[in-house]
């Protein structure tokens, strides 16, 4: 089975491909493998020996019973390989599969990379096919109107300008009745943490920022969040291959905190924010590194645990087992600490999934393959089935996953798959377990 | 009402404003200090007992007080403004007066250079815009960010949305239904973008970047785009005396200025932003960054020598003669670079240097291990503090307006050369 077996009808796409000719696309084609692409991909095209031992590191592959055409080296021919072999010269109903495979059957998770003998990066090559179909104007619909927002508003979700501070005062009203004297500082020059969250906290998952002022309150934390655009750290444009578009939100990110002096950003629970922050947007703009450091819960919440900031009143009643958002512990290595600090918030053991760590499956939600929406649901779903059978193996009921997208792709799989979890953020077990006043 | 810094205390000496920053009036907390241009106040927002907000300025709390009190400002005339609610609907105070219409939200406080027009951005009943001294546009809309005021504040431009679109329709959204009003009025053309509208010095005429389609970047002034397209623009900006408009842009992966459309510096940089011109518009520095990860600045297109893996807040001086920026690693180890050459010290954090009105000498503040202070030309003021805001010279550039906060007291100094 290949791609064209299985093509989904999507309006981004079938609008996009409509307005294109095979002129056209060779030129685009050409203009980004020459412009764009330089001695990686070409190497990669060259050394790929397609021994298929990439295989069974993708959960799109170990889910669809070994069809070779999910497998990395599979997808990589059924796209890259054939814009290179035949010079950008295909159809546009050629796009059309390709711009599905990059975008929908593939969560740029880098778990293929620790399979293959020679390190080939599938994602890597998958966003640059992403980055084509960009060009091309071929990309699905719900994910395209989530960067038509980054580019209109600097949030992904149409959060308008007055939205987001009034949802901050709100929350902070709430919050007062619980924990009086509360404050979430707008604007406050020179804190020591400017905390920044993605756009689905304040449209509606509140109860996020709540439990993020109260247990920053409660640690003593001089903290801030700025009042005008910025504060949202995330990047849909990095997924649909818009770099230009992702340069703007970072700089706007780290000028607003460069603005506020403040000495470090700490990011909410979210994963592909810090891969666009850490590695691929602040790159862009030229920064080597993030320009103003920036922290993930994850290891923020460990460094209160580990500096006795945290104080709990009971511990949440485990087992649990851990789910390892691919951006945070494949790309930046916090599995430990991660481990650590739910240790010491739950009773209980962590019972792991059979991969875990680096080498965890992805939720199948990453990469903008949940942004993709409806049309791509069912596919991202049966995607998911080697993680759903992981996840069912440990007999845990708490999925603890420190990642916005790995909760909304795991949640899907939890229902689908009947698994009978429920999935926490780490701020939900602090707030839960924290001392209150009474 | 104008206060210009020429008609303030110079008197050379330390002053202490406040024996006690504490708001005397029974409060459950009092949150951060902000400081009057002229350093005569400080004021901060209090809980009261009976859990409303006010503003408590030299130990005198506003008559008035409110359900919530956020973003406290000086105006640069020594006015203090707050953004405040009452029975669930917002305004603005001024010196414990309101503005007399409330909207369903106010926010993004501007004040014209010499402080004698407010303007905020507002929302009521779901439509957006811009308000002056209380005086709301005539027109609003669905949507309005990127809220500007001109220099002379006689008027006011926004990024306004003048289409409606459904739910995710990429048609509509790719057709463009942005454009830019100015005092209300919305351009005719709409794009797919717009970002940064500036006004030019006299405050009559507008330039942004606009997105034409997903791809193409270009610079609208007064409603009429470049011909020339880019892969990328930053913040155009007007040049003082010529009416020129110059903006970073971004050809073939790398980043020049163009100026109304043509290159004036090349595309060899792998960034360049925040350009600024001198008083007469013949000198023009940018932040650059030579190569990749290596930042500096570039006046007329020639970059220093020094790179840093981060540089902010440049300031050129109004002669254009002297340039001065900060460098820093990642938000550590900051240093003061002055005309290419970093001054003595590496500090915790530092802020935008300031040019003496003749440009002879700068100032900044800067911070380590938890202190604060100010330097002058590379020298420390004899102590430290708590806390200082940002230094102002004097009108003739002799002397240094210090405002610091510490041991629990406020003071006023004002310092000579010597004195460093
Ligand atoms: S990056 Fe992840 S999803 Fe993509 S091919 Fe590799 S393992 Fe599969
Ligand atoms: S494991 Fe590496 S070399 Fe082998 S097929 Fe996969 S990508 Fe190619």
């Amino acid at each position: 089975m290949g791609i064209q077996d299985r093509l989904i009808e999507d309006v981004g796409l079938r609008e996009g491909v409509k307005r294109l000719t095979e002129d056209k696309i060779e030129k685009v084609v050409q203009g980004v493998l020459k412009g764009e692409t330089g001695a990686r991909l070409a190497a990669y095209n060259e050394i790929c020996m397609r021994c298929g031992l990439c295989s069974e590191a993708c959960h799109f592959y170990l889910s669809h019973d070994g069809d070779p055409s999910y497998s990395p080296v599979g997808k990589v021919q059924q796209t890259m390989a054939q814009l290179i072999k035949k010079k950008g010269r295909v159809s546009p109903d050629d796009i059309y599969g390709m711009a599905q495979i990059a975008y929908t059957e593939c969560n740029l998770c880098r778990r293929c990379v620790h399979f293959c003998p020679v390190g080939i990066d599938t994602g890597y090559i998958m966003s640059t096919v992403r980055r084509i179909c960009h060009k091309l104007g071929v990309t699905p619909q719900y994910i395209q109107d989530t960067a038509h927002s980054h580019s209109a508003t600097f949030n992904q979700m149409w959060v308008k300008d007055d939205e987001w501070p009034d949802s901050l005062q709100w929350q902070e009203d709430e919050a007062r009745e619980e924990f009086p004297g509360l404050r979430i500082p707008l604007d406050k020059e020179g804190a020591d943490i400017y905390y920044s969250v993605i756009a689905p906290e304040p449209k509606f998952r509140t109860q996020l920022i709540y439990q993020a002022a109260a247990i920053f309150n409660a640690a003593g934390v001089d903290w801030t969040m700025p009042s005008e655009p910025g504060w949202d750290n995330s990047d849909m444009c990095m997924f649909t291959g818009d770099f230009e578009m992702m340069g703007r939100l970072k700089r706007r990110h780290f000028e607003s905190a460069q603005k506020l002096k403040v000495k470090r950003i700490v990011m909410g629970e979210c994963g592909h924010a810090f891969r666009s922050i850490y590695d691929m947007g602040n790159r862009w703009v030229a920064w080597k590194m993030y320009p103003v450091p920036v922290i993930h819960s994850i290891e923020f919440f460990w460094e209160l645990m580990k500096q006795g900031k945290i104080k709990l009143a009971k511990k949440y009643p485990g087992p649990v087992t851990v789910h390892d958002p691919c951006n945070v512990v494949r790309g930046r290595g916090h599995h430990e600490k991660l481990r650590e600090l739910v240790r010491f918030l739950i009773d209980g053991e962590i019972i792991e999934t059979a991969s875990n760590r680096e080498h965890n499956i992805c939720c199948t939600a990453g990469g903008g393959v949940i942004n993709c929406g409806p049309p791509f649901k069912n596919v991202r779903l049966a995607g998911s089935k080697a993680k759903a059978d992981e996840l069912r193996a440990t007999g845990v009921k708490t999925i603890v996953a420190p990642c916005h997208n790995c909760h909304g792709g795991l949640e899907d799989t939890v229902k689908r798959y009947e698994l009978g979890m429920h999935i926490k953020f780490l701020g939900d077990i602090i707030y839960e377990c924290m001392e209150k006043p009474s | 009402m104008l206060h210009p810094a020429s008609s303030w205390d110079w008197q050379p000496g330390e002053r202490v404003v406040l024996d006690s920053t504490a708001c005397p009036a029974p409060h459950e907390w009092q949150e951060e200090p902000y400081v009057s241009p002229d350093g005569e106040k400080l004021g901060a927002i209090v809980r009261l007992d009976d859990g409303l907000f006010t503003l408590c300025v030299n130990g005198t709390p506003w008559e008035a007080s409110f359900d919530k009190i956020w973003s406290p400002r000086f105006s640069p005339d020594g006015r203090l403004t707050a953004i405040v609610q009452q029975d669930g609907e917002w305004t603005m105070a001024v010196e414990g007066e309101t503005w007399p219409e409330n909207y369903a939200y106010l926010w993004s406080t501007m004040f014209s250079a010499d402080g004698s027009v407010i303007a905020a951005a507002i929302q009521q009943d779901g439509e957006y815009g811009l308000c002056v001294d209380g005086a709301p546009w005539e027109t609003l809309y669905e949507n309005a960010n990127q809220f500007t005021l001109s220099r002379d504040g006689q008027a006011t431009a926004a990024v306004v949305q003048v289409q409606s679109m459904a739910a995710a329709d990429l048609a509509a959204f790719q057709r463009g239904v942005f454009s830019v009003a100015v005092n209300g009025q919305a351009w005719d053309r709409t794009f797919v973008n717009v970002y940064t509208p500036t006004f030019d010095p006299s405050g009559s005429r507008v330039a942004a970047q606009v997105r034409l389609n997903l791809y193409d970047y270009s610079i609208v002034v007064d409603g009429e785009t470049w011909k020339q397209t880019y892969a990328c623009v930053w913040e155009p900006r007007f040049n003082p005396t010529s009416g020129a408009v110059v903006a970073p842009v971004r050809v073939a992966g790398s980043w020049g200025l163009a100026q109304d459309g043509q290159i004036i510096w090349e595309p060899v940089f792998a960034q360049c932003w925040q350009q600024a011109f001198s008083r007469d518009g013949k000198t023009i520095a940018a932040i650059v960054a030579p190569g990749y990860g290596k930042f500096t600045v570039a006046v007329n297109a020639k970059p220093w020598a020094a790179t840093f893996p981060v540089v902010t807040d440049l300031a050129l001086a109004a002669d254009g003669k002297r340039a001065a920026a900060l460098g820093n690693e990642y938000n550590a180890n900051w240093q003061v670079v002055v005309d290419g050459r970093p001054w003595d010290g590496v500090f915790d954090m530092a802020w935008k240097p300031v040019f003496s009105p003749d440009g002879a000498r700068v100032a900044a503040k800067v911070e380590r291990g938890g202190r604060q202070n100010v330097l002058l030309d590379g020298k420390p003021y004899k102590r430290d503090f708590e806390q200082v805001w940002e230094p102002v010279f004097s009108p003739d550039g002799s002397k240094v307006l210090i405002r610091a906060r510490d041991g629990g007291k406020y003071l006023r100094i004002v310092a000579q050369a010597a004195d460093f």
